[in-house]
């Protein structure tokens, strides 16, 4: 065991069982899984993307690019998860990566031997020819060398949560900075958000240590985050990662409510996706260790320097009992001193400078450790775990020391991430040795490490400051805040520290990228930063290049002699760390996709045994089938017979509904439409087309005058949402004077089609006595507002779709599965059946009306045969357009009606119509089929077409091919009404 | 993204719809071809401040006319688009 005594922030009284490679281990309440794997001695935790080298613990959080580790089994399983960010919990069950048969012995790591074989531009180079060999040979082979983890194979048992938020100030990050910039908002009374990744609190402070206000920093933060849970505008938000930056002061955050605990509770989802709203925000994300770039820099026992003191004295972990430290600057020497106060041997330091502050050679000589003033590290030994270093000398002597750990200290990248997510590019900052942020997204105030200032006085200052500036800004003022007091750690900021003659030294951990790969791309031309990336794959895997990213940059500008100011950085682009797809889609999934509209009376529908489809976010009925029926189109045969010789009921409550009231409705219609409504007397219905402001149809349907000023009109099903919005804009936008005022009904309205012959006795046996449907008194298109049901209010509408005598009766939503039942009881006298869409869709075939296949947005009402509706009396919407010679051209495809010249012969939707002898191609293409169907009252298969000049070709014989389903068969050209075109059946 | 709407407030933009340029003016009836050409089909697609038509179709459902800049989205002004001329909120 390699725990620490006496020290630390976990439970020792809280030990925690758990499963690595299946093998049984403990830790304790407060580990992660890293903390947990290295306290049982476990320094081997994965291998290496392309070579397989093994690979052990880097870091102490989001930035680990080596232990990615398969979390949890079966449907849980989650690959490429970095074990520095698990908490760990009882029963946790966790894999390595990459490995094959085991982790220990691992096959493949033979092709580190054959580094050559995966240089930069790689992929590029090598599987470019034959094309055919990416999927039968390349791709299985590289994916099985190289994968990372592998997902679930089962669906994720869990949920997922999406939420707003909303506040005056959001804080990102609790370190020194951030915790002092919520108390300073709090306590102002502004309403804060303090989002932190970690579970607990600090940052930082819980693994430097130090003082504040006279406490030491970890009890600080303790006394801080009780002041803010105190304050009830104040909302803390641990275990949450705001991972993106975008307008308005919008945030992306992504909260892990459940992956501490081995499966969710009941009522909790896995992980919640927050939109937060803030008009401040306070970035106080810290600051990221760089990797020293050295040969072998990747030996598991290297380890970021300040990762080694957050194991120390966070988690009560030593990682090594024999250290060398690596710095380059001062911050390493925290390090020294952090091991040595814990008892672990410091056998080197290899510091860059050949000078440094006296202060150091008192605390080398305190932890016995030799100095290498201006040396730099040749090569590490070991084959799964680090046992010696060789250390070069300014002379050029080499010395070998023998260690299992090696701190290093290559400095720190201000995590600047989401400062450029709308586009802010960071700067180069020679005081900080780093790039920091540059433009700001508006509303955004970044403080402490994040921007450069590493010490925790300055951090505390600037989180104060901006704490209280931030609630100035969302107005709550108050005096100035009380700043925190605390010293800043003496030193400079380390600088950047390649070792340019390094061979095998990574500068992308995860990828496996060296600085020969950079050297490749130098060499090769691939220079500018984000050409390198994509070149070498550097700064593209799972972890962003956070510890090594700045590094290959670094190593680009050493090869090209430019400064890392105008070398630059590749863009940043959300999410901050990885997100789970799920808690993106949240409760959208599976039969959750998108929202379900249920109709009025679907639970009739469903109950009668209809077969349902869907119609947009609709489940409509598409037939009736009854035991026997060999197949849908016996069914539909019976349907039809059934209606056309008795009656039918189909529930239409999809349609818009849209009520209209105020005198100036007739003049709005006669706007909208094509044909003139203002002239309809009251009582009466009329069929109408609405072009688009383009001169091409829009949608049609028919409106009814229920009252002089109250109109009620109906659009197709799919097009209910862009009639509406159309007609706001036609009213709103360009006739507001108009005295109207209409909205949707859709959804108030129950709404049944009754056609047949008996038709009449149906309505009227649900209709309150005293309705008089006498065709005198209630011819065809007439309208009227009646009662059913005992004193509930229907609108009937006498129109058909179908050819038949017909009527459309509506009734309160609410009302409208007792009436479709009343029907079907006194209906039952009158032969009535129910019917679904696709009997609709027949009869409006068999009468030649029009469908989304005819409306399809490059028809115009003259194309589709409404030549005669177009005024000429009057202004309305696309009629300046429909003139264009264009489309009035005679020789454009036209609405036709197409019959099998063979009747035993099928029809199929998107045939192309072809003169009767011409080869088929796109050359002679003069139209196509637009809708077909099966005609039970004809006996054989009819069609709709779009044929070029067509009304004028009738009775010509032309060629209907679909070469895709191997169909081309001779179809006559008709008049688009097949059936009662004189329409005595529907006037009865 | 977040948009102000006169009638209701900064709503999160996923309540509106975009329906571009708004400066485009219906012409005349008997206005010449070209005109109704222009109208129906050129829209500018300014690096810049632009002039925006949106419906607040999750909201209030009225017709908006908001000056965006294409460059940083940030968002200027907004008024209800049958106040055009005049009466802006
Ligand atoms: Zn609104």
């Amino acid at each position: 065991m390699t725990r620490l005594a006496g020290c630390g922030l976990v439970d020792r009284a809280q030990p925690l069982s758990f499963r690595f490679d299946g093998n049984a281990y403990t830790g304790l309440a407060g580990d992660t899984l890293a903390s947990a794997l290295l306290a049982n001695g476990v320094r081997l935790a994965g291998r290496s993307f392309k070579y397989h080298r093994p690979r052990g613990i880097l870091s102490a959080g989001p930035e680990e690019p080596n232990a990615l580790v398969e979390l949890r089994r079966g449907a849980r399983r989650e690959p490429n998860i970095p074990a520095t960010t698990v908490e760990l919990f009882s029963g946790l069950e966790a894999d390595s990566q990459n490995r094959w048969p085991s982790l220990r012995f691992d096959v493949m790591a033979v092709t580190g031997l054959l580094g050559p074989l995966f240089p930069a531009g790689f992929y590029y180079k090598t599987f470019m020819w034959p094309a055919r060999f990416w999927e039968r040979l390349y791709e299985p082979a590289i994916r099985r060398a190289a994968g990372l983890g592998r997902a679930a194979e089962a669906e994720d048992p869990d949920r997922y949560d999406r939420a707003h938020l909303y506040c005056d100030v959001l804080v990102i990050g609790s370190g020194a900075a951030g915790l002092a910039a919520a108390l300073a908002a709090g306590r102002r009374g502004a309403r804060v958000v303090l989002c932190e990744s970690d579970w607990r609190l600090g940052g930082r402070l819980l693994a430097d240590g130090g003082e504040i206000d006279g406490l030491p920093a970890a009890d600080w933060a303790v006394a801080a985050e009780a002041e803010l849970r105190a304050m009830p505008e104040v909302r803390m938000m641990p275990r949450t990662t705001v991972f993106g930056v975008y307008d308005h002061g919008t945030y992306g955050a992504v909260q892990r409510v459940s992956d501490h605990e081995p499966e969710p509770d009941a009522n909790e989802p896995r992980q919640r996706y927050w939109r937060i709203t803030a008009e401040r925000g306070v970035l106080a994300a810290g600051a990221i260790e760089r990797l020293v770039a050295f040969s072998g820099n990747d030996r598991p026992g290297v380890m970021l320097s300040g990762a080694v003191r957050q194991y120390l004295n966070r988690y009560a972990v030593t990682p090594g009992r024999r250290a060398i430290v690596v710095t380059a600057g001062d911050d390493g020497w925290r390090t020294v001193t952090a091991l040595a106060s814990h008892g672990i041997e410091v056998a080197a330091v290899v510091d860059r400078r050949a000078e440094m502050p006296e202060r150091h050679a008192a605390a080398a000589a305190s932890a016995g450790a030799r100095v290498f003033a201006g040396g730099r590290i040749g090569g590490t030994l070991g084959g799964s775990s680090l046992f010696a270093a060789d250390i070069v000398e300014a002379s050029g002597e080499r010395t070998r020391v023998a260690a299992d750990l090696l701190a290093v200290a290559g400095g720190w990248n201000p995590t600047v991430q989401l400062t450029c997510h709308l586009g802010g590019k960071p700067v180069w900052s020679a005081a900080a040795e780093a790039f920091v942020p540059g433009a700001l997204p508006p509303g955004m105030a970044v403080v402490g490490a994040a921007r450069g200032s590493f010490g925790l006085g300055s951090a505390l200052a600037e989180g104060a400051r901006a704490g209280a500036e931030a609630a100035e800004a969302t107005g709550f003022s108050g005096s100035a805040p009380a700043i925190p007091f605390a010293l800043d750690a003496e030193g400079a900021p380390a600088p950047i520290w390649i070792d340019s003659g390094a061979r095998k030294a990574f500068v992308d951990l995860q990828h496996d990228v060296t600085l020969e790969d950079i050297a490749i791309a130098h060499r090769e031309g691939f220079r500018a930063v984000e050409l390198l990336k994509r070149y070498t794959t550097h700064g593209m895997a799972t972890d962003q290049g956070k510890t090594g990213g700045v590094l290959g940059m670094a190593a680009m500008a050493a090869l090209t002699g430019m400064d890392m100011a105008e070398t630059g950085t590749t863009v940043f682009r959300p999410p901050y760390t990885p997100v789970a797809i799920g808690a993106l889609a949240g409760p959208n999934r599976g039969k959750d996709y998108r929202p379900r509209r249920r109709t009025p009376a679907q639970g009739w529908a469903e109950e009668q045994g209809a077969v349902m489809t869907e119609v947009g976010l609709w489940h409509r009925a598409l037939w009736f089938p009854r035991p026997g029926e060999a197949d849908w189109q016996a069914t539909i045969t019976r349907e039809i017979g059934a209606i056309r010789t008795g009656a039918g009921v189909a529930e239409v409550s999809t349609l818009g509904k849209i009520e209209l009231v105020g005198p100036d409705a007739g003049a709005l219609l006669d706007f909208l439409y094509i044909n003139t409504f203002s002239t309809l007397p009251v009582g009466r219905t009329r069929f109408g087309i609405m072009l688009r402001e383009d001169g091409f149809a829009m949608d049609d349907g028919t409106t009814a005058r229920l009252e002089q000023d109250r109109w009620i009109l109906t659009t197709s099903t799919g097009h209910a949402g862009a009639v509406m919005e159309h007609m706001e804009y036609v009213h709103q936008m360009l006739r507001p004077e108009l005295k109207v005022a209409f909205t949707s009904v859709s959804d108030r309205w129950a709404q049944f089609s009754v056609a047949g012959p008996n038709s009449r006795q149906v309505i009227a046996g649900v209709l309150d006595p005293g309705a008089d449907l006498a065709d005198a008194a209630f011819p065809h298109m007439a309208c009227g507002v009646f009662t059913a049901l005992g004193g509930v209010p229907a609108r009937v509408f006498r129109i058909s779709f179908s050819g038949e005598r017909a009527y459309e009766i509506a009734v309160p939503a609410g009302f409208g599965e007792e009436l479709v039942r009343r029907m079907m009881q006194t209906g039952a006298a009158f032969g009535l059946v129910p019917y679904g869409l696709e009997s609709l869709g027949t009869m409006r075939v068999e009468k030649g009306h029009l469908g989304g296949g005819e409306i399809n947005g490059q028809t115009t009402a003259r194309d589709l045969g409404f030549a005669r509706l177009m005024s000429s009396r009057k202004d309305y919407i696309g009629r300046a357009l429909a003139q264009r010679p264009a489309l009035i051209d005679p020789r454009r495809p036209a609405l036709v009606g197409l019959r099998p010249v063979d009747r035993m012969a099928t029809l199929r939707g998107g045939a192309h119509l072809l003169p009767e002898d011409a080869p088929v191609r796109i050359e002679h293409d003069q139209g196509h089929v637009t809708s077909v169907a099966y005609s039970p009252t004809l006996g054989h298969w009819i069609g709709l077409g779009l044929l070029e000049g067509g009304p004028s070709r009738h009775g010509e014989v032309v060629r209907a091919a679909n070469p895709l389903e191997g169909f081309d068969d001779l179809v006559e050209i008709v008049p688009p009404c097949f059936l009662d075109p004189q329409g005595a059946r529907l006037r009865g | 993204m977040r948009l102000p709407c006169p009638h209701c407030g900064s709503r999160p933009a996923d309540e509106f719809t975009c329906y571009g340029a708004a400066d485009p003016v219906r012409p005349a009836a008997g206005a010449p071809a070209q005109v109704w050409h222009d109208y129906v089909h050129i829209r500018p697609n300014p690096y810049g401040l632009h002039n925006e038509l949106w419906q607040h179709v999750h909201g209030c459902r009225r017709w908006l006319v908001m000056t965006r800049d294409t460059r940083t989205h940030a968002v200027l002004g907004a008024r209800d688009g049958g106040s055009r001329g005049g009466g802006a909120a």
